[in-house]
């Protein structure tokens, strides 16, 4: 018979996180937009080659991006606040409850996190064996998006205050570069959001689930030889 | 229904797994949507607060205040905007903007007014203040719409200024205003940021005279705020404990400080 077991997962601290996060950096994104928008500089190409343009105005128009710098300045100033806190708050509750060890890559992790990759792209057929709570790309992913964030708090008051942290506007290339550094690790949220949803929907619902209720639900069948086994092995004792 | 009714409501120990399952799982669900059924609403509060400035809404402005005060500790004489060598400046530099600037305007009538009180108007030439010590940087101009540019200026330093004309009582004051002949343009500057080393009142460009579209003949130029504080074509000068009025936090919704 099949026997279900509830497996804790996810803290309710780290729930919390999560899902303030969520809505937060998306207000964060949107109301960056509405700032990068009043100089949109930023492409991708070479030589007169434009291969990408941040942004085309079907992008702009379709978002109502444009003619919003001075409300987009004022979001942005306000909901920083909360994306440092919750940021800050959840580096430390890892920190302190060990739950680091459990996304922290360790030496295996580079090699095995290029298995996982060629399995989930259907190149190799077995995926190496999952250690702890995370496989190898997850604890590369979640681990690089901490470092990330960091980068975005750092280059962000690099060019809000750059003359009063002029050292740190210095040491991260100047204020044009550290506005191009701002903008680049934004562009790397998006694609990891999009990673993110796409292997969310390829694990399933017990998987996301979890990130709600905080545990999954494993289910155990019980092969009935092992209890005549016991049985069996009662009266002799 | 009743079911799910009385599992909700019985003991965790009471039940058997499919039920805790079952339990769990409802309540997470419901506490989930409840709170960002909250959190939804809100952000539908913070949209629809109405603007007590600008395009700003009051809950907005208050943390943009709390922000000053707490950068505004950063704020010291000893931080200076970096500096460049002259001949990295652009030249021409770039001209954006000519507001306060469209009326017809003569410039030989032209001198600074400075506004110590209801009937106390001091009137300053071109000539007066260039007779003041002059100071000369090239500094990277930035713009609020978040461009940059390395630029050259000459004048005399604000704090300077306001010494050799003693406005030492007004210069004790909070805040400073500036407008332009017209009116059309005005800034508030807090006063700190005024009295700032690097804060000039500015006749030069590249080592010439200011051109036209810079502001001829005095324009501010002041590093630690964004390009729209450096307001062109000083008309007036006033001083104030209360804030001075700002075309662009007033009417446009801008950060009043706009510091950098």
């Amino acid at each position: 018979m099949i026997k279900k077991e509830i497996v804790k997962k996810h803290p309710l601290a780290i729930r919390w996180f999560h899902w303030i996060n969520f809505p937060v950096l998306a207000i964060m994104i949107w109301s960056g937009l509405l700032i990068y928008w009043g100089n949109d500089v930023y492409k991708i190409g070479f030589g007169d080659t434009t291969l990408l343009k941040f942004f085309p105005n079907s992008f702009y128009q379709a978002l109502s991006i444009p003619y919003r710098l001075s409300e987009g300045m004022a979001y942005h100033f306000v909901f920083m606040w909360l994306f440092f806190l919750n940021g800050i708050a959840y580096v430390l509750y890892t920190a302190i409850s060990g739950e680091w060890k459990l996304l922290m890559p360790d030496r295996r992790s580079f090699k095995e996190a290029w298995q996982v990759l060629l399995h989930d792209l259907h190149i190799r057929k077995s995926a190496p064996p999952v250690t702890g709570k995370y496989n190898a790309a997850q604890r590369i992913a979640y681990t690089a998006i901490i470092f990330m964030g960091i980068g975005s708090i750092l280059t962000g008051l690099a060019i809000y205050k750059p003359v009063q942290l002029g050292w740190l506007c210095s040491i991260l290339g100047g204020y044009k570069f550290a506005r191009i550094l701002h903008f680049a690790l934004t562009i790397g949220y998006v694609l990891f959001f999009l990673v993110h949803i796409f292997q969310v929907i390829l694990a399933g619902w017990n998987n996301f689930q979890a990130m709600i209720t905080g545990f999954e639900v494993k289910k155990k069948i019980e092969m009935p030889i092992a209890e005549e086994e016991t049985k069996t092995e009662n009266p002799v004792k | 229904m009743t079911n799910l009714f009385k599992t909700l409501f019985t003991k965790n120990s009471a039940l058997d797994t499919n039920q805790l399952i079952l339990k769990k799982t409802v309540l997470a669900f419901f506490f989930f949507f409840v709170l960002a059924g909250s959190a939804f609403q809100g952000w539908k509060w913070l949209r629809h607060q109405p603007s007590s400035s600008g395009k700003t809404s009051a809950p907005l402005r208050k943390v943009l205040d709390v922000n000053e005060n707490i950068f505004n500790g950063l704020l010291s004489d000893r931080h200076l905007t970096k500096e460049y060598p002259f001949s990295k400046a652009a030249n021409p530099a770039r001209v954006n903007g000519d507001l306060g600037m469209k009326s017809t305007f003569d410039p030989a009538g032209w001198a600074l007014n400075v506004i110590r009180s209801k009937n106390d108007t001091l009137k300053i030439t071109l000539d007066e203040i260039k007779k003041l010590p002059k100071i000369e940087f090239a500094f990277n101009f930035k713009c609020i719409e978040g461009w940059s540019q390395i630029t050259h200026w000459g004048g005399v330093r604000l704090v300077d200024f306001l010494k050799a004309y003693n406005l030492t009582d007004e210069s004790a004051m909070k805040y400073l205003g500036l407008a332009t002949p017209d009116k059309e343009y005005y800034v508030g500057i807090d006063m700190p940021s005024a009295l700032h080393p690097q804060t000039i009142l500015c006749y030069e460009l590249n080592g010439k005279p200011l051109p036209m579209n810079q502001g001829y003949p005095l324009r501010l130029i002041i590093p630690v705020k964004y390009g729209v504080k450096s307001l062109k074509r000083i008309g007036y000068m006033y001083f104030d404990n209360k804030r001075t009025p700002d075309y662009w936090a007033d009417v446009k919704g801008y950060d009043y400080f706009s510091g950098l």
